[in-house]
């Protein structure tokens, strides 16, 4: 038998996959018994009420997608009389991502959401969508680190801080989060991209820009992964164009000891319990007994940190 | 707004089982010009079907196409006594294009039955179909649903011409009464299709109204709704990503209450009340 166990500060997840916020909802446990992963990870909620983005809020481009979907909320008062109830059947952890437009705001939701049934939160500081400029607080150190403390601030239960591939500066922003108490680090979210429709010259999202995810964004997230788990000693979750058990394995190596399926289950609702089935066979075909032996193992003794860290195509 | 109250038959469950299988394809046929329709072999699990739900289709990759996202497509026939699924669909993009090289023997796999489909209440004997284009593939498994329970069924197809009038004999075998309107004669403009309907109201009177399709008939239906206070569906469209109900990416806008409310087309949709649907 293969442990397939990792650990997330104080939290055991019995297998490393779990669904990324907003590719995952109740409505999955129609296509399978939702009991079998990681852990839940629900979609990002804030405390008031929103509509979200105009339409059309998807669209495709070679290999991937682009979302704009604007965080639509039913609010803080349904979710906790409507999704929180829904998952005390299962034993696997909730993992709550909460979202706010300032680190007040922020704080005082996270510390509202923090309620029996609730694991773990996940503060998305990182969605391109919805700050005014466009500048999400996960973009700069001294912004990161600003909300991470008022947010360590409001609560006790482990912090999950969910980045953007839309900085120059990922070791910096990861060690930021780390410093002000984060217990985890999940790298990353979608990258701001476009799309327009030659025939119309309209951009196909009705937001003008939008998140790319799926296989052609893994690359640049799987960097960020490395990078953030060489530079900081706190978990890191990798979360970025998975759609293949090998996608989960290169994650692992690269140092995160979890992941993250959101793009993919679109696509392959059940993928993630092939990828859990698929992760213990190649773990047993490879002779390692724990989860924990692949993880960071990639061969890189030699690489400069100048190297591991560097924020420019060479 | 709403004048009359509609009564929703019950929502899916977060358990009523949803299924992601593999079919065989039977056969994938140009109907027309521009029309093709794609008949499955289908295990009995998924044919458990309403007319109006659709199915979510992983289209095929090949060398020139590579369709990403799955493409929801509206059941036009659902036989469980055959174990057939069958879709008619329009060749417009890549992932119709893709569709279209699927050839009998190969396999297409499906995720479904999604969404809430259309209603015919118990007292509903008269019911009155109005569609164009493709949207008459869409209202097709009514038509049957409606032939099974043994309700009068009056269907106004329109099209551009004569030729392109898809159908006909489908419904006319249901023993519904079709009404033909065509652009090209002009009997498919909204002064001579609002006669029609209101002679029909005038004759044998008319229950409930379903339409899928065109917005100029969506907004004549809601105005004789009103004035007859007749009530109705839509089945209507919108970009989805997921399909189930996770993503929210396919929100469309209804009146409700004095209100205006998102609803995902996948989930509470693609079927909704005809007065709460808002024109595009």
């Amino acid at each position: 038998m293969v442990d397939l166990t990792t650990q997330i500060g104080s939290l055991t997840l019995k297998n490393p996959i779990m669904p990324a916020s907003g590719t995952f909802s109740e409505e999955l446990a129609q296509l399978f018994d939702l009991e079998c992963l990681g852990a839940h990870v629900t979609k990002t909620i804030t405390r008031e009420k929103r509509s979200g983005n105009p339409t059309p809020r998807v669209c495709e481009v070679r290999g991937s997608m682009l979302n704009s979907i604007g965080i639509p909320s039913k609010g803080l008062d349904a979710f906790k009389a409507n999704v929180i109830p829904f998952y005390e059947r299962y034993s696997a952890p909730l993992i709550v991502s909460i979202s706010a437009g300032s680190a007040d705001e922020f704080a005082s939701l996270c510390e509202d959401i923090s309620v029996p049934g609730v694991a773990a939160i996940e503060v998305n500081i990182s969605c391109p969508n919805i700050e005014e400029d466009g500048k999400a607080f996960a973009m700069r150190p001294s912004t990161t680190y600003a909300v991470m403390q008022k947010l360590r601030q409001a609560t006790d239960l482990p912090l999950w801080a969910k980045l953007t591939p839309n900085t120059g500066e990922t070791t910096e922003v990861a060690k930021a989060a780390e410093e002000a108490g984060a217990d985890a680090l999940v790298v990353s979210n979608t990258l701001l991209a476009m799309a327009i429709d030659i025939h119309t010259r309209r951009p196909k999202l009705g937001n003008l820009m939008g998140g790319l995810s799926g296989p052609a964004f893994k690359p640049i997230a799987l960097r960020m992964a490395y990078q953030c788990a060489k530079s900081v000693n706190i978990p890191v979750i990798g979360c970025g164009g998975i759609s293949t058990v090998e996608d989960v394995i290169e994650y692992l190596i690269a140092g995160a000891v979890a992941v993250q399926i959101g793009t993919a289950t679109f696509l392959e609702p059940k993928i993630m319990v092939r990828m859990i089935d698929g992760l213990d066979a190649y773990l047993k075909s490879q002779g390692f007994q724990t989860v924990g032996q692949l993880v960071g193992s990639v061969e890189d003794e030699e690489a400069s940190d100048g190297l591991v860290f560097m924020e420019a195509a060479p | 707004m709403s004048v009359v109250t509609f009564p929703k038959s019950p929502v899916q469950t977060e358990m009523t089982p949803v299924f992601e299988v593999s079919c065989t394809v039977k056969r994938n046929d140009p109907v027309n010009g521009e029309y093709r329709q794609l008949v499955l072999y289908a295990p009995q699990s998924i044919l458990d079907c309403a007319p109006g739900q659709f199915f979510h289709l992983l289209c095929p990759i090949t060398e020139q196409l590579q369709p990403f996202l799955r493409r929801p497509m509206s059941i036009y026939g659902f036989y469980p006594e055959k174990g057939e699924l069958h879709f008619l669909y329009k060749v417009t993009g890549e992932g119709t294009s893709a569709l279209a090289t699927l050839t009998a023997g190969q396999s297409l796999n499906v995720l479904g039955p999604l969404g809430h489909g259309f209603d015919i209440l118990p007292d509903w004997q008269n019911l009155l179909l109005v569609a164009r284009g493709v949207g008459l593939a869409t209202l097709a498994p009514l038509a049957l649903q409606a032939h099974r329970l043994g309700r009068n069924l009056t269907a106004i197809c329109s099209a551009r011409s004569e030729d392109m009038l898809m159908s006909l004999d489908y419904f006319r075998d249901l023993g519904a009464e079709i009404i033909p309107i065509t652009d090209d004669n002009g009997s498919s403009d909204m002064a001579n299709l609002r006669h029609i309907i209101e002679a029909k109201i005038a004759d044998t009177g008319i229950d409930a109204m379903y339409t899928c399709g065109s917005n100029r008939i969506l907004k004549l239906l809601q105005t004789l709704g009103e004035i007859h206070n007749i009530p109705g569906q839509i089945a209507l469209e919108q970009q989805m990503a997921c399909g189930i109900g996770m993503c929210q990416c396919c929100v469309r806008a209804f009146r409700r209450d004095g209100k205006t409310v998102n609803e995902r087309v996948c989930r509470e949709g693609p079927v909704f009340d005809l007065q709460e649907a808002i024109g595009w």
